[in-house]
């Protein structure tokens, strides 16, 4: 395939559906995606996001051709998913974050054996890159165990190593992190990262964490109601709304509210100052510059820091473009 | 094993191995074949006697065979309506299916023969020694076990390609439970689980052989006993392949205008 062909083509792509009105034989249209319109080069790393029911697991259903398009039509790495289903499966890798493509009753060892035969991979390239995922995925400590013993940290790395056996060139992962803990989550991007660098994977992603986004992804293409609401840089996104952070911090002692802080804004108080929330531009603070602040007037017993949510992103983008 | 149909093999293989840890289910499912082949046993030997000692071409020797044959091959030939595909496709999972490099209808025909295989070893063998030592079995000749067995396998090939066929409506059909049921039962019935095809009267029997479900059951019994041989047996396996033929075309169009509507349910 020459350079030039994009990894994603996607022109005024539009899917509804026909939805049963309760208590009527009447059907309401509901349109998921509507008149959507992007490309993605390979090479690219590609955040798309939206709020449940946005339209984005039904776009990447129709990117992989197990969805048909009411309207307008998707080319991925260069072939028709609809017509061209089994050859493009060769070429991409996906996982679905909420459905496994392991064999539930096998060892990991043996699905990624499996998964090999069906890639119709030479048996010393497959032996080879299994190794490799392996060892990088840390997944030697269950390699053995059969699927359904697995932890969801365990058997989410071993979903990425399985959708990433064939080496693709374009790895879609639906939710990949959704359920994994702190450190599993950050084990996860460590390796895709890796994995990018190393084979310059086109990857697009679609999550609920602002944390996948700012360490996986250059570009972000938001989606609302089914139509693209913003496609740039992460940076640009955060210009164009207020991604402020709030810190929550619990105090030794009632306290007069915490205004007139140099580093952070107060926004509320409970339990006479006990517990207060503020808010900071972490582009311009750290959290322990404004905790440095607050200990010179309180003692503060326990702090907790609130992300701004996908779905929060995506409402304060909207608020801005609603005149 | 050539390279074309390594992936099928592999995934034989693997369903058969998974098979191992449901020994105990299998267990269950013996012990189940052997009470109701007891339980047939009685009543067409009843029959057979009531009807002077012979009925429909069968005495008492044969019916015996008919008994513990049927009896032996129902974990490997699968009459029932399982619902592994409409499940995924209720579920979504299907998604997964259809994300593979491989043709849908053949790798689940894979997987679902490994079953049927692993079966003859829990199920099949154990009922025919337990038969062959209480009321008999009469075995054809050598060379008509031989394509006995071949019979066998090709029933497990139609009896799969029958359930998917049923089970993929799921792309149309919400919930499939009801047409399941009514397959079970037909097919059930119209296979000669319960009575032999012989025994049907003529216009059921005409009906029945209308229909691919004699050849999952009644046709490899009837071949392995020896009931039908020489080019009788030849044509009825024939008669399989022409059923898998139709059954199997008849899923993969199925198959591919359902895809074409197919709506993956949820996320």
């Amino acid at each position: 395939m020459s350079e030039q062909v994009p990894a994603i083509e996607v022109d005024g792509l539009t899917r509804t559906f026909k939805v049963r009105r309760r208590g009527s034989l009447l059907r309401d249209v509901v349109t998921a995606v509507d008149d959507m319109s992007f490309t993605v080069q390979r090479g690219e790393s590609v955040g798309y996001i939206g709020a449940n029911g946005a339209g984005k697991s039904t776009t990447i259903k129709m990117l992989i051709g197990i969805l048909v398009p009411s309207n307008g039509s998707a080319r991925t790495c260069g072939l028709d998913p609809l017509q061209q289903r089994r050859r493009l499966a060769r070429r991409i890798g996906v996982v679905f974050g909420q459905r496994s493509q392991l064999w539930w009753d096998l060892p990991v060892r043996e699905s990624f054996a499996i998964l090999g035969e069906i890639h119709r991979l030479p048996k010393a390239v497959a032996r080879q890159r299994t190794e490799q995922l392996s060892e990088q995925l840390d997944m030697g400590e269950y390699w053995n165990t059969p699927v359904r013993q697995l932890s969801l940290g365990q058997r989410m790395r071993a979903e990425i190593g399985a959708a990433l056996l064939h080496s693709p060139e374009l790895l879609i992962l639906d939710e990949p992190t959704i359920g994994l803990d702190v450190l599993s989550k950050q084990r996860l991007r460590e390796f895709l990262i890796a994995e990018r660098a190393e084979h310059g994977t086109t990857l697009l992603l679609t999550t609920h964490d602002m944390g996948d986004i700012e360490r996986l992804c250059q570009r972000v293409l938001v989606v609302d109601h089914g139509r693209l609401a913003y496609d740039g840089s992460l940076p640009g996104l955060a210009a164009t709304v207020d991604t402020r952070r709030i810190l929550q911090i619990d105090l030794a002692e009632p306290t007069a509210d915490l205004t007139g802080l140099g580093t952070a804004t107060h926004l509320d108080s409970k339990g006479d100052g006990l517990r207060q929330r503020l808010a900071f531009d972490p582009k311009r603070v750290t959290v322990p510059q404004v905790l440095a602040e607050v200990s010179a007037r309180a003692e503060v017993r326990d702090l907790s820091i609130e992300e701004p949510g996908i779905e929060e992103v995506v409402r304060k983008l909207y608020a801005r473009r609603v005149p | 094993m050539p390279s074309a149909i390594r992936p099928w093999f592999r995934l034989l293989r693997a369903s058969f191995a998974a098979q191992t840890r449901y020994l105990p289910a299998a267990l269950g499912g013996l012990i189940a074949n052997l009470t109701f082949g007891f339980l047939k046993a009685a009543v067409l030997f009843a029959t057979v006697r009531a009807a002077g000692g012979e009925v429909g071409g069968y005495d008492l020797a044969t019916m015996s065979s008919y008994v513990w044959l049927s009896q032996a091959l129902l974990g490997t030939v699968n009459l029932g309506a399982d619902s592994d595909l409409a499940d995924r496709v209720r579920t979504g999972d299907i998604a997964i299916d259809f994300a593979r490099p491989l043709d849908v209808q053949t790798s689940y025909l894979a997987v679902d023969l490994g079953r049927s295989f692993f079966a003859l070893g829990p199920r099949a063998i154990p009922l025919i020694l337990l038969g062959a030592l209480t009321t008999g079995i009469a075995f054809a000749p050598p060379a008509g076990v031989l394509l006995g067995l071949v019979a066998v396998a090709l029933a497990a090939v139609l009896s799969f390609l029958g359930r998917y066929a049923v089970n993929i409506l799921g792309l149309w059909l919400v919930e499939t439970r009801g047409v399941r049921t009514l397959y079970m039962l037909v097919s059930s019935f119209l296979a000669g689980l319960f009575v032999p095809v012989p025994l049907f009267p003529d216009w059921l029997k005409m009906l029945a052989n209308a229909t691919p479900f004699p050849s999952l059951l009644q046709t490899p019994i009837d071949v392995l006993s020896g009931k039908v041989s020489g080019a009788a047996a030849l044509l009825a396996v024939l008669w399989q392949v022409f059923w898998i033929v139709v059954v199997g075309a008849a899923g993969q169009l199925l198959t591919r205008r359902g895809r074409l509507k197919l709506e993956v349910q949820g996320g």
